[in-house]
């Protein structure tokens, strides 16, 4: 333990390291502690291994787990076991087909959910038509969607797609409205003595003033994306990681869920990456980190 | 209003009120009664108490809110509503920080629909006159408190207004810094004729800037006093003179805060 808490704190006082290596070590340490602690709980014969068989089990046997994974082919009457790709391709295509699910419902909605809170706010008519149905919608729980998105789309990816949308186009709607009513009262004063429109102070100050809010609530909701597609795949609408699950539910291999949400942990922890990558590109005039924070 | 139209004042205010949020429990009256004319080109400071609705009376003024007795003018026609010729300065830095120093200073130029090339030139020349031409492709975030002023100012200037309305614009700056501003202040004021409408409750800044200083009374504000200052500038706060006025305009001031004070006591918690 000593070694691993070592490597971060040598890497924050060394300047010639860039900052992610001591992030990185850190994640390590808490990634391990928590392993740690599973595996303790197993040697202490706490923790059963046929049910919450610890980290070392799950991922002893990645191989034997990924055979699972051939889904291609899997609803399809006859299809053996070792039909289709191999199981390490058929690992990148279960979880390519779930990625590419949350980006599509991730796109489609925050498309959506933009236009929508900005029309409310420019047209007062359209905020009183839509505003109640979307404030009334938007605590319903993506699970109720679920029978709606196989009675409209059957099964397949267009289902899973839309359950990610309506699971984040009210709660993005609602946010985008809030994000608007907050912008900074002096920036519209200002492009209104300069002679700007409505289309002009929308299009020219509010839109940008509103991105940095926006990207933070498309981070929360990437999460929310995950969950929804999760429950569209695991109740049959299609072959994804989520289906993988209900499979092992289904013939009771611990393991293999263990496993699964190993790999979503991972898929979901490189999104959050990814987009706050992005938003750093972005938005680069918003201030960075939590500083005010470190010294109390 | 059976009188004249006023042709040639910069700014004029008849019996100009302001109630907010009439008709509901909530309603108070920020002004009351406000007679003023402000010359081309003249330099007038308001003076008053916290909350006394002098910047009320600047929003009015910018057409941003619409008073609710009265009228407002401007060289000759009433003010219905914002226009590029009155240029409201804030106390808060309201540069848009997703823009770069010069696009901020050419923004009201975009919006009037010029060309790339005019509105860098024109937001060139009018970073050059506070002083800040070589921060044009800067970051707002990448410079201090004084000089974002001096840029919302330049973003005015670029505008070419006949009067710059400015609401407390040095309050958030530090003391030194603040009266490093006010000489700047009057170089572009100076330079540019336009009139200057000044919001401050600093006594201070008054003398050292104003023309005019219009006095208001607290809650709802009315204007108790207008006193003129013909000093020469730059002005020597240590002077004789600028005591006295000093004296005098604390004299005024100190009812309007005794009562201002003694009101907010009265409030029930």
């Amino acid at each position: 333990m000593s070694v691993a808490l070592n490597a971060p704190a040598m890497a924050l006082r060394r300047p010639s390291l860039p900052p992610w290596v001591g992030k990185l070590g850190w994640a390590v340490v808490s990634i391990g502690m928590f392993c740690a602690i599973w595996e303790a709980l197993w040697a202490a014969g706490l923790a059963d291994p046929r049910l919450l068989p610890p980290p070392h089990v799950f991922l002893g046997n990645i191989a034997g787990q990924a055979k699972f994974f051939n889904t291609v082919s899997r609803w399809q009457v006859g299809a053996g076991m070792d039909s289709g790709p191999p199981p390490a391709l058929a690992v990148v295509y279960t979880a390519g087909a779930t990625i590419g699910r949350v980006l599509s419902g991730l796109v489609i909605a925050s498309v959506l959910s933009v236009s929508l809170g900005v029309a409310i706010r420019y047209f007062l008519l359209f905020e009183r038509l839509t505003l109640p149905t979307i404030t009334l919608l938007a605590p319903v729980s993506p699970i109720a969607w679920l029978p709606v998105a196989i009675f409209m789309f059957g099964i397949g990816n267009r289902p899973a797609v839309f359950m990610v949308v309506v699971a984040l186009l009210f709660h993005m709607t609602l946010s985008t409205i809030a994000q608007i009513d907050g912008v900074n009262r002096n920036f519209i004063h200002v492009a209104r003595t300069m002679g700007a429109s409505k289309r002009q102070i929308y299009a020219r100050v509010i839109v940008p003033a509103i991105l940095p809010g926006m990207l933070l609530v498309l981070r929360m909701n990437l999460f929310a994306a995950w969950m929804a597609v999760l429950i569209a795949e695991s109740t049959g609408v299609g072959y994804g990681l989520g289906q993988v699950i209900m499979l092992a539910r289904n013939t009771f291999n611990p393991s293999l869920v263990f496993f699964t949400i190993a790999l979503i942990g991972v898929l979901g922890f490189a999104f959050d990456f990814a987009l706050r990558l992005l938003q750093n590109r972005l938005l680069y005039w918003v201030p960075k980190g939590s500083e005010a924070l470190r010294g109390l | 209003m059976a009188s004249s139209v006023p042709a040639f004042d910069a700014v004029t205010c008849r019996g100009v009120g302001k109630v907010w949020a009439p008709g509901t429990p909530r309603a108070h009256e920020a002004l009351r009664d406000i007679d003023l004319a402000v010359a081309p080109g003249e330099f007038v400071v308001l003076l008053g108490p916290s909350g006394c609705g002098k910047s009320t009376l600047l929003y009015l003024i910018a057409g941003l809110q619409d008073a609710t007795m009265g009228e407002l003018w401007s060289f000759g026609g009433q003010v219905a509503g914002p226009s590029p010729d009155r240029s409201l300065i804030f106390q808060e830095t309201s540069l848009f920080p997703w823009l770069s120093v010069g696009q901020n200073v050419a923004f009201g130029l975009s919006i009037r629909g010029d060309m790339p090339d005019a509105r860098r030139a024109a937001a060139r020349e009018a970073l050059a006159r506070v002083g800040l031409a070589e921060a044009i492709d800067k970051r707002p975030d990448e410079l201090s408190g004084g000089m974002r002023q001096r840029v919302a100012v330049a973003r005015a200037l670029a505008m070419r207004p006949k009067v710059l309305l400015m609401d407390e614009p040095f309050a958030a700056l530090d003391v030194q810094t603040r009266s490093k501003m006010q000489d700047f202040l009057l170089d572009v004021w100076r330079a540019s004729a336009a009139s200057v409408l000044f919001v401050t409750h600093h006594i201070d800044e008054a003398v050292a800037l104003a023309d005019r200083v219009v006095v208001f009374t607290s809650r709802p504000g009315r204007i108790k006093a207008v006193v003129p200052i013909d000093m020469p500038r730059p002005r020597d706060p240590f002077s004789p003179a600028a005591e006295a006025l000093r004296r005098q305009l604390t004299g005024l001031l100190q009812d309007e805060v005794d009562r201002a004070f003694a009101e907010q006591e009265a409030l029930p918690a």
